[in-house]
């Protein structure tokens, strides 16, 4: 059955006709929902869009960006005050996919896809929902039952900018060069202060179905000293809770193995 | 089925035509206006063979809503060569043997001037990056690479456009 489009322009009038829909669902950049459309997929019969510049704004306000969810993955690379994510919006796809994709729509994206979450998800994002008084959620709430939200919009996502930029880390493991799908990305966000890690934030994303938290990796490292010693302790535990799967790029045995070392090249600051 | 009006500008031509609810923008190139140089190759944003200009930045046109490119510029392959002259990264190509069965030839192209438009010097690393989202499995992209870089150092690029 062919698909039908209704588009708005706003936000509000898109998440109206959504929630009134049976089974609608709201296109961002298209590189999820178009290629389901292309390949037919029944699970939906109609596609909601919004022309609405203000899903397209970056604003700073104070120690945090506030993202419009429409901002595409090469507005980020090119945007002076998300400098310390664009590293990350740069692995996402070719220059094509990244004039699409959005950052809204990655958090919808299921695995292999998502890298850019997995740094949304370690720097503690906070996203606000159309339709709902203007509520905040954290990404972690978002992300344990994103299933719940597939007949919202994501509105704008905040986050934290890092005070020392060092202090966030990434990295996207692919066997194809230079650009493949992740088999895993990790991304690391570990304040300091007087020298000892605090409050620690690790996520992993295609390490199962959705981006997830390392909390054995972040008990691991906080309140200790970024040394030999404690890096060895949190790759040891690097999988402790996890249950990575099985797909065409990876086994489960082979993420669990190479997650540890990829760990500790990030926390060591080695590069490859 | 909802039949919607879309005007847009083709290799700078002005187009009019008739969408279907759903339809992509590669579909209504080649079956709507009959521009067959952007190809299907996957229909998943995984080759980059259906690449397009939209206002000059690459986009997939099998994963672009036909209907969201109103009053737009779209640029395909057809657009390059000026009459008989090719255009300088199509000379180029050919020069180097950078095309062998051609399917993901439209989308090299696009992607290169992509970059050659916005950067006439790139280095190597740039030129790799910016087909990095198009899959190429006759050459090895090596000859496709040399192509970029000497469509970059050629004279006629610039005026070219």
């Amino acid at each position: 059955m062919p698909v039908k489009v209704e588009s708005f322009d706003s936000l509000d009038g898109a998440a109206r006709a959504l929630s009134a829909a049976r089974s609608a669902r709201f296109l961002g950049g298209g590189t999820l929902l178009m290629r389901a459309v292309n390949d037919g997929d029944q699970s939906f019969d109609t596609l909601v869009r919004a022309v609405d510049p203000a899903s397209r704004q970056v604003r700073s306000e104070g120690d945090g960006v506030t993202i419009g969810a429409g901002v595409t993955m090469a507005e980020v690379v090119a945007h002076r005050d998300l400098s310390f994510l664009a590293p990350v919006a740069r692995v996402v796809g070719g220059p094509a996919v990244r004039n699409m994709a959005t950052v809204g729509g990655n958090l919808f994206a299921s695995s292999p896809y998502g890298d850019f979450t997995a740094a949304l998800l370690a720097l503690g994002a906070r996203l606000e929902l159309v339709g709902q008084g203007g509520r905040g959620i954290e990404i972690d709430e978002f992300l344990r039952d994103r299933e719940r939200y597939v007949g919202s919009i994501v509105r704008t996502i905040s986050v934290p900018r890092p005070r020392d930029p060092g202090a966030f880390r990434f990295a996207k493991v692919s066997r194809i060069k230079p650009k493949g799908i992740a088999l895993l990305t990790i991304a690391a966000y570990l304040p300091q202060s007087a020298g000892r890690i605090r409050g620690a934030r690790v996520a992993y994303s295609s390490m199962g179905p959705r981006p997830l938290r390392a909390t054995a990796v972040e008990r691991a490292l906080d309140g200790q000293y970024l040394d030999a010693a404690t890096i060895e302790q949190a790759a040891a535990v690097a999988c402790d809770g996890i249950e990575p799967h099985t797909d065409g790029l990876a086994s489960a045995w082979y993420r669990r193995e190479v997650a540890a070392v990829h760990l500790k090249r990030l926390l060591t600051g080695e590069r490859r | 089925m909802a039949r919607k009006p879309l005007q847009f500008h083709l290799n700078g031509s002005e187009k009019a035509v008739f969408v279907e609810d759903g339809q992509n923008l590669l579909d209504v190139l080649r079956r709507g206006v009959g521009d067959l140089t952007p190809k299907y190759g996957c229909g998943q944003g995984a080759c980059g063979t259906c690449t397009v200009l939209i206002d000059g930045e690459p986009h997939l046109s099998c994963l672009t809503l036909a209907e969201t490119v109103e009053g737009r510029q779209i640029t395909t392959t057809a657009g390059l060569a000026q009459g008989a002259d090719l255009h300088p990264l199509q000379k180029a190509f050919m020069d180097n043997f950078a095309a062998q069965c051609g399917y993901c030839t439209p989308g090299m192209l696009l992607a290169a001037k992509a970059l050659l438009d916005r950067n006439p010097n790139p280095s190597r690393e740039d030129v790799v990056e910016a087909i990095s989202g198009n899959i190429c499995r006759c050459t090895g992209y090596e000859p496709i690479i040399d192509a970029i870089l000497e469509a970059a150092k050629s004279r006629g690029f610039r005026q070219f456009g």
